[in-house]
């Protein structure tokens, strides 16, 4: 004869009927959340509220019974692409060490995604990266390991992305600062950041006239009238440069200046940067496409007072200038506008301006420098671009100031270590 | 789904700037009955009407506004041999109300275009954006990744270098539409049903070097700074061409702007486009201009001035020499398109005699 089942065992079956009606179940003890979550999963009542739920109470074996059955939140909002997972990769710096509630937050986007974690080589401390994600760490040892000492390419601070960069084997990279977590749009739905800079990277860039509807590829948008239509089927996009809501990227004195400033304004729009326009691509949010630009992507200005806060950095905005020259000239596409990040506010503007302020006065030759670069005819490839660039570079600021000529150096030295470590996959030509 | 405002009383500003320095010019060849939406906002304004059309028509223009009007037969009195280079039977006939202004700012508003809402349901007042916009500076040498550096709750983004935050002179503020957008006929035969309803709270400037297609539905300018630009081509009647007026001045005031280092912005103020012309009709205006429009533009965006070109006639009369040396061979159009230019310009200077004195009456209603 069967045994009556006992009370709590009728009392776990009552609560899986009455899951709706069900907010909080972190006062369970441990052994009877299990039990409501095979119970729930038997009856087939798991759905992601439910799920939600569950991965509230925190509880060790209840993330044990999700990765082993390898249960998933539906990543929020699905947006039609052809890309395949297996080609993104997602690259974060770590210049910060527990990086748990930034991983947690991005969770939905980001565990789809094989993922390349680079540790800042000055970091002392453990990295400390939560459960249930597929991912590669690089730490010190491995730069030495495929860099070697001997080069004037740097990875400290937030520069240590770039050898993400360079050992990635996918063909898409997307970038997020350690400080930023998923945003919300004004509709109060969570930003799928990767989704949209996939899109932004697989649907083309309109650099050789503006289209004042902005990006025509977007829903319910199109190409106004007098757009020439030889220009409409557009060029490859080559980077996307994301915002960021809160702590918008300002240098250290103005938001020194405009302490409380934060930025609200979510702007609904992604467009193409003209051709011939320089802009200052901030590396906080960035996608590209590793496999057409990967070297124009540089790890070369450190300011002498470089720190950990972006504020004591320009190793991104020099980057950038060198990829737009790169891309204007190869006829690629740079996107700015969506997807926004949420950036948390950190730091000191005042301490950091105190601390390095040269950057900002660096800017005055470095954009002038840019602006006047011209590359020649034959320089096809990105590789001979940026050594275009690196050249010109010495030539013309190397005397300026010694930053200038390091930057230089590192930018020959950087498409050395491309062209013998990194991964291009054969099937897919350079342009 | 975006709605034109009803509420416009709540949202008009207590003093209206530059009330006496701005006038509004509608091209029209209907009614005048938008304006009802839009007095509170507009009312303070002086008006030039251009009437379109059949001169013996009366277009009732609503009581309270302060305006003057002009058909056909006062354009012919006026410009004399002259006004064969104002176009009739299209709203390209707008140009002659900037040339017959006596004010710095002219703002410029289609008929069929209404009061638009923000997301928050509030009525915009697109003339008091334009005017923001043409007050602060435009910032046409870097691009800023955050829009208009000197909106409120915007700045400067990191990299930016200090010595181009001054910014220049906005000549031209562009704003765009909701509900009906600007699409070209090909485009709205495609999609006839697609209504523009992204609200993109942005103004920015466009970038020198950068050619746009600038749309006059909702248009303001800084008369002082590029008014002779604004010719806005032969078009309509007679003319093998219709609707790229706005763009053809579009092109050579943006190419001008660059030339003298003057801005151009785009984006906010949005209003509330509520007519879809025709395609067909639109279709056989803009034919040739779809197949033309494919010279026309590497032609400008080769276009060099000279050094010497240091007012905007000069560089107008230049681009309407290179205009006659380079697109005749595309067709004999251009050829009538670059002497009218000439004929503009003297036109301009006639009426706008430099050296007269800056406080003239306006031109009286009839």
């Amino acid at each position: 004869m069967r045994t009556s089942p006992s009370l709590l065992s009728l009392t776990i079956d009552s609560a899986v009927l009455n899951l709706s009606n069900i907010a909080d179940l972190s006062s369970l003890p441990d052994h009877i959340v299990v039990d409501l979550f095979l119970r729930t999963l038997r009856a087939g009542k798991l759905n992601e509220r439910v799920l939600k739920l569950f991965i509230a109470t925190g509880k060790d074996e209840v993330f044990s019974l999700i990765r082993a059955l390898n249960i998933r939140a539906t990543v929020i909002p699905v947006l039609p692409t052809t890309i395949k997972d297996d080609e993104i990769d997602i690259v974060i710096g770590a210049v910060r060490s527990d990086l748990t509630s930034f991983m947690n937050e991005w969770r939905p986007m980001f565990s789809r995604f094989h993922l390349i974690i680079v540790k800042d080589p000055d970091l002392k401390e453990e990295l400390k990266i939560p459960e249930g994600f597929n991912l590669d760490v690089y730490e010190k040892p491995h730069m030495d390991q495929v860099v070697g000492s001997s080069t004037s390419v740097f990875f400290s601070g937030y520069a240590c992305r770039y050898f993400g960069y360079l050992v990635s084997r996918k063909k898409y990279i997307i970038s997020v600062d350690d400080d930023c977590l998923p945003a919300r749009d004004p509709k109060g739905f969570v930003v799928d950041a990767v989704a949209h800079h996939i899109t932004n990277l697989t649907t083309p860039a309109t650099p050789f006239f503006f289209n004042t509807l902005y990006d025509p590829f977007a829903e319910g948008s199109d190409f106004v009238r007098g757009y020439p239509f030889s220009l409409r089927t557009g060029v490859k996009c080559a980077l996307s440069c994301g915002l960021w809501l809160n702590l918008a990227d300002h240098d250290a004195p103005t938001q020194a200046l405009k302490a409380k400033q934060r930025n609200s304004r979510y702007v609904d729009a992604v467009m193409t940067v003209p051709a011939g326009s320089l802009v200052p691509i901030s590396g906080i949010n960035i996608a590209f496409d590793r496999e057409v630009v990967g070297p124009a992507l540089v790890p070369a200005l450190k300011l002498a007072g470089e720190g950990k806060f972006r504020w004591e950095t320009m190793e991104d905005i020099w980057s950038g200038l060198c990829v737009k020259v790169v891309c204007d000239h190869l006829g690629l596409g740079v996107k700015t506008g969506l997807p926004y990040v949420w950036r948390t506010d950190r730091g000191d503007p005042i301490a950091s301006l105190k601390k390095e302020w040269e950057g900002v006065k660096l800017m005055e030759e470095v954009v002038p420098f840019f602006q006047s670069v011209r590359l020649p005819r034959e320089a096809t490839t990105v590789e001979d671009c940026v050594v275009e660039v690196a050249n010109a570079a010495k030539e013309r600021l190397g005397l300026t100031d010694p930053v200038f000529a390091r930057a230089a150096k590192a930018m020959l030295d950087w498409v050395n270590l491309w062209k013998s470590v990194a991964y291009i996959s054969s099937s897919s030509p350079a342009v | 789904m975006a709605e034109p405002a009803t509420a416009t009383e709540a949202a008009a500003p207590a003093v209206p700037q530059l009330k006496d320095e701005l006038d509004i010019v509608i091209p029209t060849i209907r009614n005048l009955e938008f304006l009802e939406m839009w007095r509170p906002f507009f009312q303070p304004y002086h008006l030039i009407i251009v009437q379109d059309g059949d001169p013996s028509k009366t277009i009732k223009v609503p009581d309270g506004f302060d305006y003057e009007l002009y058909n056909r037969n006062d354009i012919n009195r006026i410009l004399g041999p002259k006004a064969s280079c104002i176009s009739f039977k299209d709203s390209a006939c707008r140009c002659f109300g900037y040339m017959v202004s006596k004010k710095k700012y002219i703002f410029t508003i289609d008929d069929d275009c209404f009061v638009a809402k923000d997301p928050s349901g509030k009525a915009i007042n697109a003339l008091q954006q334009h005017i923001k916009n043409l007050l602060s500076p435009s910032t046409p040498f870097f691009f800023n990744t955050l829009y208009d550096p000197y909106r409120e709750g915007a700045d400067f983004v990191r990299g930016y270098p200090f010595s181009l935050r001054e910014g220049v002179p906005t000549a031209v503020s562009h704003g765009l539409w909701l509900n009906i957008p600007d699409y070209d006929a090909p485009t709205q035969l495609v999609k006839p049903l697609e209504r523009n309803t992204r609200y993109v709270d942005a103004v920015q400037t466009i970038p020198k070097g950068a050619l746009f297609p600038m749309c006059g539905m909702n248009l303001a300018f800084d008369r002082e700074l590029i008014g002779p630009a604004m010719y806005f081509g032969l078009m309509g009647d007679g003319q093998p061409i219709g609707r790229y007026d706005d763009m053809w001045a579009g092109w050579c005031t943006k190419v001008i702007c660059d030339h003298l280092g003057l801005g151009v912005k785009t984006g906010l103020p949005y209003i509330y486009h509520s007519k879809a012309s025709n395609p067909f009709v639109n279709l056989k205006k803009e034919y040739k201009g779809i197949f033309w429009q494919e010279e026309i533009i590497p032609f400008f965006q080769q276009a060099v001035l000279p050094k010497d070109c240091t007012t905007v006639q000069k560089c107008y009369i230049e681009l309407a020499k290179q205009v006659k040396d380079k697109l005749s061979k595309v067709d004999p159009y251009f050829d009538k398109l670059a002497e009218a230019m000439v004929t503009w310009i003297a036109a301009w200077d006639e009426l706008n005699p430099t050296g007269a004195a800056a406080a003239l009456p306006n031109g009286k209603a009839k």
